[in-house]
């Protein structure tokens, strides 16, 4: 696990969600934080680079464009790591887990549209020969509002 | 649900992998797509408004920062009661996401989903009893599925696909 310094604690609580849409962000928020543009600049990327930020972006609702879905697969145990492996390395696949459930396997499928997330559910079950049991989302009740540290 | 129009789909694909570090970070996404700076500010000012972008900011991994107990809980809630009870979990600090999503029978009974993420799994079953004791979910048929281990995570790439079929 890795700490974080005070620094990357106001910049990780103070801009998960309303960074400044401003032309200069990075120079308002050292101004904020009392930081140099660069300092903050560097510390972003510190944590982009150690795997703590994934990236500095915009996280969009599921389904306003695009579609997506939620999918999960009882993979045998000696088969896992390579149905995994063989799930991750679809471009269309973003998170990708192992779950404590007979469906063990849970992963993330994401296309331009609905047809796009049926063709890649299809062919991994074809390639695999395992059900895939397809979870779409029918109502979201909670904002995502990012992660208290 | 407001609808995108192309230059939309343009700068959502264009920031998909994040916006550049860089002091001007707009500006070098409107140079990428052939807008100024002051439409891709005015643009994901919208974007933002409308929903289309839940948040703009740090995305952060909670793997690296120890919080590695991380539970998807799930209940089999009525239909008729589901959307009143969700409203209620997902106020829950501790909640970070809350879903419905189709049964499939029988080998997905679950209709209400809510993911935890903590430093640990006691703290993580402490707050699921407390889920369960505010509300009425301690009533429900109801499983708790913790990640063993995580083979990918990134972004969603919705849009990435478009473009280059464009």
């Amino acid at each position: 696990m890795r700490d974080i310094s005070d620094t990357e604690r106001l910049l990780l609580n103070g801009y998960q969600r309303d960074f400044p849409l401003i032309p200069h962000p990075f120079r308002e928020i050292g101004d904020t934080l009392g930081m140099s543009e660069g300092e903050v600049l560097s510390s972003i990327e510190g944590l982009q680079h150690e795997e703590v930020v994934t990236r500095l972006g915009a996280v969009v609702r599921p389904n306003s464009a695009g579609a997506s879905t939620l999918a999960a697969m009882a993979v045998p145990q000696q088969r896992l790591e390579a149905v995994a492996d063989f799930v991750s390395a679809r471009p269309e696949v973003n998170h990708n887990y192992e779950r404590e459930h007979d469906l063990n396997l849970w992963f993330v499928v994401t296309a331009p549209c609905g047809d796009g997330v049926l063709a890649v559910l299809t062919e991994i079950e074809v390639e695999t020969g395992i059900a895939v049991v397809d979870l779409p989302l029918e109502t979201q009740y909670h904002i995502d509002l990012g992660f208290e540290l | 649900m407001s609808a995108l129009d192309r230059t939309d789909t343009l700068l959502l694909a264009a920031i998909e992998d994040g916006l550049p570090l860089q002091a001007a970070p707009y500006a070098a996404i409107g140079r990428r797509i052939g807008i100024g700076e002051a439409d891709v500010i005015a643009r994901l000012q919208r974007l933002i408004e409308s929903g289309v972008i839940k948040r703009l900011g740090l995305v952060v991994r909670h793997r690296t920062l120890g919080f590695t107990a991380n539970a998807m809980v799930v209940w089999n809630v009525p239909d008729d009661r589901v959307d009143d009870i969700a409203g209620i979990a997902a106020e829950f600090d501790f909640v970070t996401l809350c879903y419905r999503r189709p049964r499939r029978l029988p080998v997905w009974p679950y209709n209400l989903f809510c993911m935890i993420h903590g430093r640990d799994r006691e703290t993580v079953m402490a707050q699921i009893a407390t889920l369960n004791d505010a509300t009425e979910l301690g009533r429900f048929p109801t499983s708790v599925l913790f990640s063993r281990r995580c083979f990918k995570q990134r972004g969603a790439r919705y849009f990435r696909a478009t473009e280059t079929a464009a």
